[in-house]
């Protein structure tokens, strides 16, 4: 078994116009740089992207909305992106707005065999609307649907040729859980290692769910806001 | 000087609903800056919804790590003792009721309980990221914000105008001038600021304000 792959731009050559794609990330932390880039240059349309963001202007999923290849977009915050106000006012762009832990439940359970599941976040709000709504134990749920993709985008920091994933820190995120929820997963990693050099105990993602991966190259991995402590100081 | 003085005793006044041992989350920002008045001595442990237990502090210039950020994305520092997770472990932290106390910021709040944070129709709408699970979930929802707007409106109503981002939720709010509890009787103006009157709290705010004179105390800040 071998899932390696040359790298981003072979990954995407199977991805059609429409397809639905799952992007991991939270902000710029853990996105898949070298898949978005190449899916940019691929020049793919109408894409419906689930994403926890929509990246920055000139950064990350930002640049597949500057380039107009995206229809919608499924997000939960989605402030840090001129580009995404302006074609979502003047219509060009579709927008489904989840809460951030239904949206990850969503994919979860996507990725694990459950259709549906009822939680109790979003009762009385607009993301209640057109959703049935059950008792138990005398509290109120939502009954929300599991979301899979066509394909899926993870970025880990390191990965090994049978697919087995490790995350670093923070950028961690969405990975997992979209890694498990596509029909197609492609992973980039920073170093790609051979089996026997992850220890199985550390091991995120087994590969089961992983279908290609690649060593990603370039890696720019933005820092959005650059917040600091002066020197021997404390303070958050 | 005004406003920065007044946001910073809200911050102060929010930092006295920690306790130790609690697991906390704080909003994005003003209730960020509550991390900076934890008593000394005290152990909280901050979550961030991206995938942290343990928050630190900001890093030194050159410390920076891009793959370590809060959920504000700023770039932050692990405390000894620190575990990351996905964001469905997160969600079920928060929403399974492990959290013990989530301060978060507020557009308006209602004397039900109902807090708006998240939308104001017209305007872009940018999401809700996670702030809807947290009041869904978190075990003491507490609500940090200028009693009124900048225009002097009231933001504590008789019934949220905005589209909600939770029912019945809130169980505290701190402003400048006061802080008041949600009951089963009503809200209940449980602190005033020091040089505040009774009477002007009732004209910054719009919701029935329940007082009882016995019980009510100064803002310790």
């Amino acid at each position: 078994m071998n899932k390696v792959i040359s790298g981003a731009r072979e990954a995407v050559q199977g991805i059609p116009d429409g397809a639905t794609i799952l992007m991991g990330g939270f902000g710029l932390c853990g996105i898949p740089e070298n898949l978005i880039a190449a899916l940019r240059d691929k020049g793919t349309k109408h894409l419906i992207v689930a994403s926890n963001n929509a990246g920055v202007d000139d950064f990350g999923i930002g640049i597949l909305l500057r380039s107009r290849q995206v229809k919608k977009m499924i997000s939960t915050y989605v402030g840090e992106n001129d580009t995404f106000e302006r074609l979502c006012l003047s219509g060009e762009l579709e927008v489904e707005l989840v809460p951030q832990g239904t949206f990850a439940e969503r994919l979860r359970a996507g990725g694990s065999g459950i259709p549906a599941f009822y939680t109790p976040t979003g009762v009385g709000t607009l993301v209640a609307t057109g959703k049935e709504v059950r008792e138990f134990d005398r509290r109120l749920y939502l009954l929300e649907k599991a979301l899979r993709g066509d394909f899926a985008f993870v970025k880990a920091w390191r990965g090994d040729r049978l697919g087995n994933l490790v995350y670093r820190k923070t950028a961690r995120n969405f990975n997992p859980l979209m890694a498990a929820a596509a029909d197609t997963t492609i992973a980039e990693v920073e170093q790609l290692v051979e089996p026997g050099s992850l220890d199985p105990d550390t091991v995120i993602t087994p590969g089961i769910y992983v279908d290609a991966i690649f060593q990603g190259t370039n890696y720019e991995k933005r820092i959005e806001q650059r917040t600091h402590r002066p020197k021997g100081g404390a303070g958050a | 000087m005004k406003s920065e003085s007044s946001r910073e005793r809200i911050v102060r006044r929010a930092a006295l609903e920690l306790r130790d041992g609690f697991y906390v989350n704080l909003g994005i920002g003003m209730p960020t800056l509550v991390a900076n008045y934890i008593p000394r001595g005290m152990t909280v442990i901050l979550q961030s919804e991206n995938g942290l237990l343990g928050i630190g502090p900001f890093p030194e210039v050159g410390e920076e790590d891009p793959d370590l950020i809060n959920a504000g994305k700023q770039t932050i520092t692990e405390i000894p003792g620190a575990a990351y997770f996905h964001s469905a472990d997160s969600f079920a932290m928060i929403r399974g009721g492990h959290v013990d106390l989530t301060v978060l910021g507020g557009m308006e709040v209602d004397q039900e309980g109902n807090l708006a944070n998240w939308m104001v129709p017209g305007k872009m709408v940018k999401g809700m990221g996670g702030a809807m699970d947290l009041v869904a979930g978190a075990r003491r929802v507490v609500v940090m914000m200028t009693h009124v707007t900048k225009e002097g409106e009231p933001k504590i109503l008789q019934k949220c105008r905005l589209p909600l981002t939770g029912a019945r939720v809130v169980h505290r709010i701190i402003s400048d001038l006061a802080v008041m509890d949600v009951t089963p009787a009503g809200l209940v103006l449980a602190e005033i600021a020091p040089g505040v009157t009774v009477e002007q709290v009732r004209q910054a705010t719009e919701a029935e304000l329940k007082v009882d004179p016995e019980t009510l105390k100064t803002v310790m800040v």
